[in-house]
């Protein structure tokens, strides 16, 4: 049989996708181990016994200083800044990529410049957000939103403009003003793609999430990290890093789950 | 019968290529006109004049004797050949949506007794186009004729002063087709509508309109094909038929 025919069963799918990364792990402890045993004392390749120890540290001892648990502390913080980045450009691709999608003169007025902020790096930004917004959480917010919120209106002002011009021409047939063409026909057809541009945006949120914190912080996943940098503790980067995986993959499913319960139709699951 | 729609002397032009020209032409209240020619005559452009997509280069359309404003309106509906139906919605709160358009501007929802009113209304009609046991259904669970069925509800709620057709059935097997022909004409008789239609079958002209409309162009210049737009060349009035001929 060919091999662009065999289907792979749900079963199957499970098995091959755990094999990779089990090799990987496997891979991982080999290596570590090798280490040790020419150096006991190896900071490179921690053995999974290292790591559990000193992050059962951060996870249940508080911390002497601020009296929090370290991990739990980092992680709220961070999901914080991340939730609050997302919203805001959640609300502002709605929005603005409502209107601009919509509205020809809206699109004709706003479009270049949306555009053009999209294409600036928004790493290079950075320090203008730390001299006119502080150090503080509105810096690292606003980084987020820069850097995702004018991707995300493109996506959506392209999804809604790309809707069949017949279904505006009937709308406005039935008696449609603008505004019930952009509530009843563009925005429920825009969810379904609004939920995919967040999945899209996702990456990108934690890449600058990260940076923020790694710049200037003193709480945060992103922040742990480039701290215990300093003194090799590869023990705390490896769980911190497959915590962040983890998390990035929960959001992504969630939002995959999401789509199809509140928007059957736009996935033809019930054909 | 008195006269509903009506051309003054309109030209179509897009720069120097003319589209449409010299057309005058009158549609009375109750025709159901089929417009018949070849691809490139302008049908298609002068479907858009009437559903005010676009407003003629010169020249004036009066509906009711008021100059039509280039810009869609509720009393003109219409049918696409596809896309016409909103895939977000089911099959009753697409025929809904007309009505709650015009009684709710902000919201463009209705609530309580009003939209109760609303979907009896939309059951009603959802029932004449035979779709009453399909109320809650998606467009993508229908077939491609029952989605033209809806559209036709959807458009007919808002009772229009003309229904435009663009090629309706144009996407559908032969046999519903035959079964839509039946639909359109008992709906055009029981709701006395006035009906233009564009279509490429010639056989579905002729069978349902009461006037069929040849659009082309007249004169033909081998060296400026734009340079000479299409009209009317034919304006074929059919008698009244028997309701056998229906067989096909």
């Amino acid at each position: 049989m060919r091999w662009v025919n065999r289907q792979v069963g749900r079963g199957g799918r499970v098995l091959l996708g755990a094999v990779p990364i089990l090799l990987l792990l496997l891979v991982y402890i080999v290596m570590a181990a090798s280490r040790h045993a020419v150096n006991p004392a190896d900071k490179i390749l921690p053995l999974p016994g290292a790591m559990a120890e000193s992050m059962s540290a951060l996870l249940f001892v508080p911390d002497q200083l601020t009296g929090q648990l370290v991990f739990w502390a980092d992680t709220m913080a961070s999901l914080q800044r991340l939730g609050i980045g997302l919203g805001i450009s959640t609300l502002m691709a709605l929005v603005v990529g409502l209107a601009l999608g919509v509205l020809p003169p809206v699109r004709a007025t706003f479009g270049p410049l949306v555009t053009g902020i999209a294409v600036i790096p928004p790493i290079a930004l950075l320090p203008i957000l730390f001299i006119a917004l502080g150090l503080g959480e509105t810096s690292k917010v606003a980084l987020i939103v820069i850097g995702i919120a004018p991707v995300m209106i493109r996506d959506i002002a392209a999804h809604v403009s790309a809707l069949p011009r017949e279904q505006v021409i009937k709308a406005l047939t039935l008696g449609a003003n603008s505004w019930q063409v952009m509530i009843r026909v563009a925005l429920p057809q825009a969810m379904p793609r609004l939920l995919h541009a967040i999945r899209l945006a996702l990456g990108p949120a934690w890449v600058f999430l990260i940076s923020a914190e790694a710049i200037a912080s003193d709480v945060g996943l992103g922040y742990r990290i480039f701290l215990v940098r300093r003194y090799l503790s590869m023990d705390v980067i490896l769980p911190y890093v497959a915590w962040i995986a983890l998390l990035a993959i929960a959001m992504d499913m969630a939002l995959t789950f999401l789509s199809h319960r509140l928007f059957p139709w736009a996935h033809g699951e019930s054909h | 019968m008195s006269t509903l729609l009506s051309f003054r002397d309109v030209w179509v032009e897009y720069g120097d290529r003319i589209i449409i020209e010299k057309l005058n032409l009158d549609i009375e209240e109750g025709a159901f006109v089929s417009i018949v020619g070849p691809s490139g005559a302008g049908k298609s452009s002068f479907l858009r004049l009437i559903l005010g997509q676009e407003g003629p280069s010169r020249g004036v359309i009066t509906l009711d004797d008021t100059p039509l404003k280039p810009e869609c309106g509720p009393d003109r509906g219409v049918v696409f050949q596809r896309y016409s139906v909103f895939p977000h919605l089911t099959a009753l709160r697409n025929t809904i949506l007309g009505l709650e358009c015009e009684k709710a501007p902000v919201l463009g929802r209705l609530f309580g007794s009003a939209r109760r009113a609303a979907v009896e209304e939309a059951t009603e009609m959802l029932t004449a186009v035979g779709l009453g046991h399909s109320l809650d259904l998606y467009p993508a669970q229908m077939s491609g004729g029952m989605q033209q069925r809806l559209a036709i509800a959807q458009a007919l709620v808002k009772r229009p002063r003309i229904l435009l057709l663009d090629e309706p059935f144009g996407a559908l097997d032969p046999g519903i087709r035959a079964d839509m022909h039946a639909l359109i004409r008992n709906l055009w008789r029981k709701y006395s509508l006035t009906i233009v239609m564009v279509t490429h079958d010639i056989r579905e002209a002729f069978s349902l309109g009461t006037r069929v409309l040849a659009l082309d162009k007249r004169r033909h210049d081998p060296h400026a094909p734009h340079r000479f737009g299409a009209t009317v060349v034919y304006d074929l009035p059919m008698r009244e038929r028997a309701e056998e001929t229906e067989a096909e």
